[in-house]
């Protein structure tokens, strides 16, 4: 009798785990996934002390030294108004992350709120919300953003929301198909009968069980947010001078590529390595979150 | 299969009209009068008004987008706000040179990430699958206009410095020299994410029953590869090639922009800095429905590759 006890307290203890415990040891397991998210608290330590570890202001101009190429004083050269591209860069981290998680935090309570709703209510809420999205989703992304800002007239913040709403349809469906799953459960049946409203049960009940592939979603979105943004603001359709934003000094650069390589160089592979580190923590969570997809 | 076409093509207007319709609103609350941008600030404000008059701009909205969508039935797209000539008109000179560039792109993408996909899938867990992932890995983080300018950098600039001649033209457009860069800087990131789709979906295919029975029979490896498990891995890959069709026609209009090419995409650049709005609105539904066409050349191309839908649609 004793024995049984103890086995059947193992194998619950066992069971607490939680899911997430259990995801992060499997994350924890993979090289890459680990590589991403180290350079991703890297970057955001860099945004977060851009003021003390930038050598030089972002709008620091030295008229003495234009254009001047990699050197002790200005490791990654300076640009046409005597500004270290280094500090330009590490200043811009600041614009380029945030411009990824607010986009991505727009796109993700939007999009999940009215895929959930559509989940939820079924039947003509769920067609409406849902061609919407069809809509949205017929235009390409990037050429949806350009009309938004067209109208909402070219800034970092226009550009922000823009590229947001972008991203909208991806999570309402990701979330809605998530949804429509756990929705059947009867712990939804439970909280129901006990008269949770409904607006309870989504937030409380639905999202919490669909958040495994709206975080992978989210990470891997994320890189994609930064790519379409600097994108725009490489059209001068974002950021605008002198916000040191990648896209930006990527602009910047182009016009000089043949007297100083270096300003359009070094903002690319900020941007490259940033995206690259969202990408493998994605793919690491997708494969931690659901080993079954793993090859 | 004719009614197959039918059913899609029928099945494609719903959504091209939420199109116009989205895209028809934002142009129209989009602060700026058209009518203004057409004759110029020191027109006489009676001119603007006749002009607006004229244009339908004093009509309540729902007037004008029904005006609006009865044009298109003509291919009518309204006039363009700094050339006054028709927008169908300015489109149809652009648009051939961003298909061209496209077409190039997407061929340079299916035949790096096909191969690359299949080298990585049959030499699993080898240097060469780890190469080719990683490599796919930094095509889908890149920004292609990143791309690009390296290898304006790379191919105009040190190339003509080193040997003193420039081995790929950085801009404009015509000759087949003129395309490989665009066609690269466009295909690249495409080209990452078919090698991953194409790896995931040949290992799985590779797993299967009918493999090993085409192995033990003693088919050729090449056979088995190529005929047996690709066409069968394929169908994942064109639905994911044909979604991700819209991320490079995004692409194509910063690519244009860097290498000069006169397609769709620089004319939109342009059109949005001078605000001629009619333009941005028939250049960005013209791309809406280039995107609806792939589309449904991809479930068409299903068909082609799986013969078991053919029979559905019979």
């Amino acid at each position: 009798m004793a024995t049984e006890a103890t086995t059947v307290k193992v194998s619950a203890k066992r069971k607490q785990r939680t899911k997430l415990q259990e995801t992060w040891r499997r994350l924890r397991k993979n090289r890459w996934a680990m590589g991403g998210l180290s350079l991703i608290i890297f970057l955001a330590l860099v945004a977060i002390f851009a003021n003390q570890i930038a050598p030089y202001g972002y709008n620091e101009q030295d008229y003495l030294r234009i254009l001047q190429g990699p050197s002790r004083e200005n490791l990654l050269g300076t640009d046409n108004l005597g500004r270290d591209v280094l500090s330009r860069i590490i200043h811009g981290s600041r614009l380029s992350l945030s411009i990824g998680f607010i986009t991505t935090g727009i796109g993700l309570t939007v999009g999940g709120f009215l895929g959930a709703l559509a989940a939820f209510y079924g039947g003509r809420v769920d067609n409406l919300i849902m061609r919407f999205m069809d809509v949205i989703l017929a235009i390409p992304g990037f050429i949806f953003a350009i009309a938004l800002v067209t109208a909402l007239g070219p800034s970092l913040t226009n550009l922000m929301i823009a590229v947001g709403i972008n991203t909208i349809p991806y999570f309402a469906r990701i979330i809605r198909s998530s949804v429509m799953s756990t929705k059947e459960n009867e712990f939804v049946e439970a909280a129901r009968v006990i008269g949770s409203s409904d607006l309870w049960i989504i937030f409380k009940h639905l999202i919490p069980n669909s958040l495994a592939p709206i975080l992978v979603q989210a990470t891997l979105r994320i890189g994609d947010t930064i790519i379409i943004a600097s994108g725009l603001s490489f059209l001068g359709l974002g950021a605008q001078p002198p916000l040191p934003e990648w896209g930006a000094l990527l602009s910047a650069g182009r016009g000089y590529l043949r007297v100083a390589w270096w300003m359009a160089t070094f903002p690319g592979i900020a941007i490259m390595i940033t995206v690259l580190a969202f990408n493998l923590l994605g793919d690491g969570l997708r494969d931690a979150l659901d080993p079954r997809l793993k090859n | 299969m004719l009614k197959y076409i039918a059913k899609r093509l029928i099945s494609m207007v719903p959504v091209l009209v939420g199109v116009t319709f989205i895209v028809f609103a934002i142009m129209h609350f989009t602060p700026g009068d058209p009518a203004t941008l057409l004759l110029g600030e020191e027109a006489p404000p009676a001119e603007v008004e006749r002009m607006r008059e004229r244009m339908g701009l004093n009509d309540p909205f729902i007037v004008q987008y029904g005006n609006f969508l009865m044009g298109l039935f003509r291919l009518d797209l309204g006039i363009s706000l700094t050339s006054g000539r028709p927008v169908y008109n300015e489109i149809m000179n652009r648009l051939p040179a961003t298909i061209r560039l496209s077409a190039a792109a997407i061929l340079v993408a299916i035949f790096i990430g096909v191969i690359a996909g299949i080298i990585a899938s049959t030499r699993q867990y080898t240097v060469f699958d780890g190469g080719a992932m990683f490599i796919a890995l930094l095509g889908v983080s890149m920004p292609n206009f990143w791309l690009g300018l390296m290898m304006i950098l790379l191919f105009s600039v040190f190339w003509n410095n080193t040997f003193g001649y420039v081995l790929f033209p950085s801009s404009g457009f015509g000759t087949l020299r003129h395309l490989v860069m665009p066609a690269i800087v466009l295909g690249t990131a495409h080209a990452a994410f078919i090698t991953r789709i194409t790896r995931s979906s040949m290992l799985e295919v590779l797993r299967q029953d009918y493999i090993r029975t085409a192995r033990s029979k003693g088919l050729n490896e090449r056979v088995v590869i190529y005929i047996h498990a690709l066409r069968n891995a394929l169908m994942p890959v064109v639905t994911m090639a044909g979604l991700r069709f819209g991320v490079l026609l995004g692409g194509s209009v910063v690519t244009e922009q860097i290498f000069a090419i006169p397609g769709m995409g620089r004319l939109l650049v342009e059109s949005v800095r001078s605000q001629n709005y009619t333009l941005v609105q028939g250049i960005i539904l013209t791309y809406a429905i280039i995107f609806s066409l792939v589309n449904l050349a991809v479930d068409l191309l299903y068909a082609a590759i799986d013969p078991r839908i053919k029979v559905q649609y019979k």
